[in-house]
């Protein structure tokens, strides 16, 4: 699956973290690095992740398994 | 006598299964100055706003001399009772709060680079959850409340911080006792709410000492838990004074179940006064994650907060919050704001860009939101999936007296059997 | 038919059966396509991108890509709509004529289009000397395929690497190095890491926090040239006070260059400085007049900002690419009343050592700067920039929690010093000055020239500078 956090957005809150340690974490206390195309088995934890952020900065794609179009 | 303000209608207890219209008047002025001096507001916007001001305080030590003040009086020797405390992370500003909800993150969550503490407690949870349905099997009635969303917070809270259970019957009842004084609306000032502070007063003492005897023990015995850990830390942040230790393990203890009680009940409670909601759950499961966002928002677990205090005067929404002035931040209002949410008051559990403040923002962002949700997760997911024919017994059901922590105390609901 | 029926009419045709193409297929460029749809354009959309991928994410690449620990392939961007575009991907444009509205793509082929948008972005400044540019072990950090090559290079334990350039790019480089446990050297030509975005006296900071990490860092320094072995790897640098350091991997960050180059002879007002255009997105043309059928968005874009004296401004920041693409999306698709503008606070984020640096406002617009939250030495603070007496930006170390209450006193234009905060003082609260550098005398401009005598016929022209 395919996630983009928007880390203007981002205060650092870090609840992702804590429900998705595997996806997303921190370097500090603030600073969050993620990845962005993470295994579809981890889809619960990062949709929870994603609900929880209380800026709701964490985007998950919407086209899951349909047709993107682009040629690669 | 002058009329109630909206504010001051809200927080009657007549009107606690309900408080909405009143907070829809409310937000008519979303900073509203009330007769004892307090700023009450009650708008999304502006709330967000005062979260991210570094003008203003949560420190109640900074509340100008509460006592002297014309507020409220019944709230006042409660809230002395807590003041005597050291102050923990709500009630703290930075440089302090910084350090300490640290410190505490390390120890609820697990280390920086792995911190798996929380997400590991799932079986737990499921299995808790499954445990309590499994005793409901057999009867016609149950009570929401005391079988249900009660034990499920209590049992994960008294494990993750190392506090026994069997010593739930005795922090129980303190805890029930000091919620049950607290009283910010014009019934505080009644004979029977003056009658119910000494005994609070006493409870809040009593459960303090109760904490720092645990730690006590701990500190000469290491056990389970995160406040063993703490108690012993020698980490980069230092170790906690023993005051202030022992006040952020109060705090711990109490928000770490009573708010997650307030939300599963009432997460059961409006689903079953929205059945197509409740339908929709039991045929798509994995709505259980925006449903409880929705829930979040729909019946927020902290109603407002009221530690806040502007230390500079503060120009916002076309008033003046004059330094000194304590603030309360409506949330429960807030997450019903027209302004923000479109249609606040129907319940959509699948509502778009749900950016609710059932858990605040800002630095005092509730520490302990991720247990929450998991918590509140399973245990709707799987009472929607178990439990068959549910039905309110009486609605609205009876609350309890508290404002602040918004509940009801039981929630009877008919049954006609448990699934597997 | 009124007039207004008949635009009304004009508009619903054009969502209809017109052709869209939008040249550049990175993050403006798809958030572009999918505003396109949302906005109800059901016409045709190109999508030309001169990468053979799909949009991916470039934040990631110079973190958690070089860390070994993403993919480079794993940036791809998630989408949030069907764009039902045709893609042409790994073929560059090469030129643009706006008379006969169509876009030249290298493989010969033209794109006819009605309306057009502008997502080239910027490419990396490569390493001036091709020669050395070219030896094996000499980097540049742009794309995809950069990052992958660079953290395969750092996957290999190189002895030192030098990064040349303080900018946020190399500073990221350097504190991967550092967590990496990969020796590192840096050379800054300026005072100190940041300067350029920051000033110097946050850059005295970040220069601190470089040293403190293990970093050689060197300020005030530049690399004169690298030297490879005889198998043609980089092996050492000599730097302008004399120094040698042995290398055996150099990233060149020497920040970016805009890839307008296939727009020369358009007649657009576009340079070294990107495509000017109007705060909607609306391009303009080498006159200064604007266009009613070229857009521009993301990096490439230049655009005055009502809260910065109107001056024009390229921002090279995430949210830029997608708000901007989201306004020009909407206009292409409306007219006037309802044209929208890009109004949007800039902002931009880096973390490195460990720190979250965020940034609200254009702290380069400011020439006093002042602390006002938090501990300098514990490098978790908040600072504001003042300019004229008013706050034009601010930067936080850790802090980002409050930041937007920052970016509230901006949009307001706040008075400078902003007031104090309650609590958490920092030991100064002094505004000093931001030390800024002297914007630097760009060598490459082209001169712009006026030609014609009659008043009605007098045209810009652009005479490129020989180099």
């Amino acid at each position: 699956m395919r996630i983009v956090v928007d880390l203007n957005r981002c205060q650092g809150y870090a609840q992702c973290v804590y429900l998705a340690h595997e996806v997303f974490r921190l370097t500090g206390t603030e600073a969050l690095t993620y990845e962005p195309n993470p295994d579809d088995a981890r889809r619960l934890e990062v949709e929870r992740a994603a609900a929880a952020c209380p800026v709701r900065a964490i985007m998950i794609d919407r086209l899951d398994g349909a047709e993107r179009g682009a040629a690669s | 006598m002058a009329e109630e303000t909206p504010w001051q209608q809200a927080l009657r207890y007549t009107n606690r299964a309900n408080p909405y219209p009143f907070y829809a008047e409310l937000r008519k002025t979303p900073v509203a100055r009330q007769p004892d001096g307090t700023y009450v507001v009650s708008t999304y916007r502006e709330i967000v706003t005062l979260l991210h001001d570094p003008r203003v305080s949560s420190d109640v030590r900074k509340l100008p001399s509460r006592a002297a003040a014309a507020v409220e009086p019944g709230a006042e020797p409660i809230t002395e009772a807590v003041i005597e405390l050291e102050p923990n992370i709500i009630t703290c500003d930075p440089p302090e709060h910084d350090h300490d909800r640290r410190m505490m993150t390390r120890h609820f969550f697990g280390p920086a680079d792995a911190p798996h503490q929380i997400s590991d407690l799932e079986p737990d949870i499921r299995r808790i959850v499954a445990g309590l349905l499994d005793g409901m099997r057999g009867k016609t009635r149950i009570d929401v409340v005391d079988e249900y969303a009660y034990p499920l917070p209590v049992t994960l809270i008294c494990k993750v911080l190392g506090v026994p259970l069997e010593d739930e019957p005795r922090f129980h009842a303190w805890i029930e006792t000091a919620l049950d004084a607290l009283d910010f609306g014009p019934e505080a000032a009644s004979e029977e709410m003056r009658s119910r502070l000494a005994g609070a007063r006493r409870s809040v003492k009593e459960l303090a000492q109760f904490m720092a005897g645990l730690l006590g023990q701990y500190a000469e015995r290491p056990g389970p838990g995160m406040l063993s850990a703490m108690v012993h830390d020698g980490g980069p942040d230092g170790r906690m004074s023993e005051g202030v230790l022992a006040s952020n393990a109060v705090l711990l203890l109490f928000a770490g179940h009573e708010t997650t009680v307030n939300l599963i009940a009432h997460s059961v409670l409006t689903l079953l006064r929205h059945p197509e909601a409740l339908e929709e759950l039991r045929r798509r499961p994995d709505l259980i994650v925006p449903a409880v966002e929705e829930l979040l928002r729909f019946e927020s677990s902290v109603q407002f907060w009221h530690t806040r205090s502007a230390v500079e005067d503060i120009d916002i929404a076309g008033t003046t919050i004059p330094a000194g002035a304590p603030i309360f931040l409506v949330y429960g209002s807030a997450n019903r704001d027209p302004q923000r949410f479109a249609d606040p008051d129907r319940l959509d559990l699948e509502r778009p860009d749900n950016q609710h403040l059932g858990f605040s923002q800002g630095i005092h962002f509730c520490f302990g939101a991720p247990l929450a949700r998991l918590e509140v997760q399973v245990a709707v997911e799987e009472f929607v999936r178990r439990v068959e024919n549910p039905r309110l017994v009486a609605d609205p059901p009876p609350y309890r007296h508290n404002q602040i922590f918004r509940g009801p105390r039981h929630v009877l609901v008919d049954i006609d059997g448990i699934r597997d | 038919m009124t007039l207004a029926a008949t635009l009304a009419e004009l508009v619903s045709d054009f969502r209809a059966n017109g052709r869209i193409v939008i040249v550049g297929a990175s993050l403006a460029g798809l958030r572009g396509a999918e505003a396109l749809r949302e906005e109800g354009f059901s016409g045709s959309l190109t999508i030309i991108g001169d990468e053979p991928y799909e949009p991916y994410d470039r934040p990631p690449l110079s973190k958690q890509v070089l860390k070994g620990w993403v993919p480079a392939e794993h940036t791809l961007l998630p989408r949030f709509r069907e764009v039902d575009a045709q893609w042409r991907l790994g073929v560059a444009a090469t030129g643009l004529d706006r008379v006969a509205r169509q876009v030249r793509l290298a493989d010969g082929e033209q794109v006819p289009y009605h309306r057009l948008l502008i997502a080239t972005g910027t490419r990396a400044r490569p390493w001036p000397n091709p020669a050395e540019a070219a030896l094996e072990g000499v980097f540049a950090l742009r794309s995809r395929d950069d990052a992958a090559r660079l953290q395969r290079a750092l996957a290999a334990r190189p002895s030192r690497v030098l990064v040349i350039g303080g900018g946020f790019i190399g500073s990221e480089v350097a504190s991967v190095c550092r967590e990496l446990d990969i020796p590192v050297t840096l050379t800054e030509r300026g005072p100190a890491p940041l300067v350029g975005a920051l000033g110097g006296v946050i850059g005295e900071i970040a220069a601190q926090m470089q040293r403190d990490h293990g970093v050689d860092l060197r300020c005030g320094v530049s690399v004169a040239s690298l030297e490879g072995d005889a198998a043609g790897h980089v092996r050492r640098a000599r730097l302008s006070d004399g120094t040698t350091v042995e290398v055996d991997v150099v990233l060149a960050a020497l920040g970016s260059i805009r890839n307008v180059e296939w727009l020369q002879g358009s007649g657009l007002a576009a340079g070294p400085w990107g495509v000017g255009c109007d705060a909607g997105g609306r391009a303009f043309d080498i006159n200064g007049v604007v266009t009613d059928s070229v857009y521009v968005a993301g990096d490439v874009a230049r655009m005055p900002h009502v809260l910065y004296e109107y001056q024009f401004l390229a921002m090279e920041h995430w949210d830029n690419a997608v708000f901007g693409a989201e306004v020009a999306a909407h206009n292409m698709v409306n007219l006037e009343p309802h044209y929208r503008p890009h109004l949007s606070l800039p902002g931009f984020w880096s973390g490195q050592f460990g720190v979250n640096i965020k940034s609200v406002g254009v702290p380069p617009f400011g020439d006093e700067i002042v602390f006002t939250q938090g501990s300098v030495k514990d490098r978790s603070f908040a600072a504001a920039y003042g300019r004229r007496g008013r706050i034009v930006a601010a930067v936080t170390f850790d802090h980002g929690k409050w930041l937007e209450y920052y970016a509230r006193l901006i949009e307001q234009s706040a008075p400078f010093p902003p007031p104090p905060p309650g609590w958490d003082r920092p030991d100064v609260m002094e505004p000093v000055p931001a030390e800024f550098p002297a914007p630097g005398v760009p060598t490459a401009i082209p001169d712009v020239v006026l030609t014609g005598h009659d008043p009605n016929e007098r045209r810009a022209e652009f005479r490129p500078r020989g180099h």
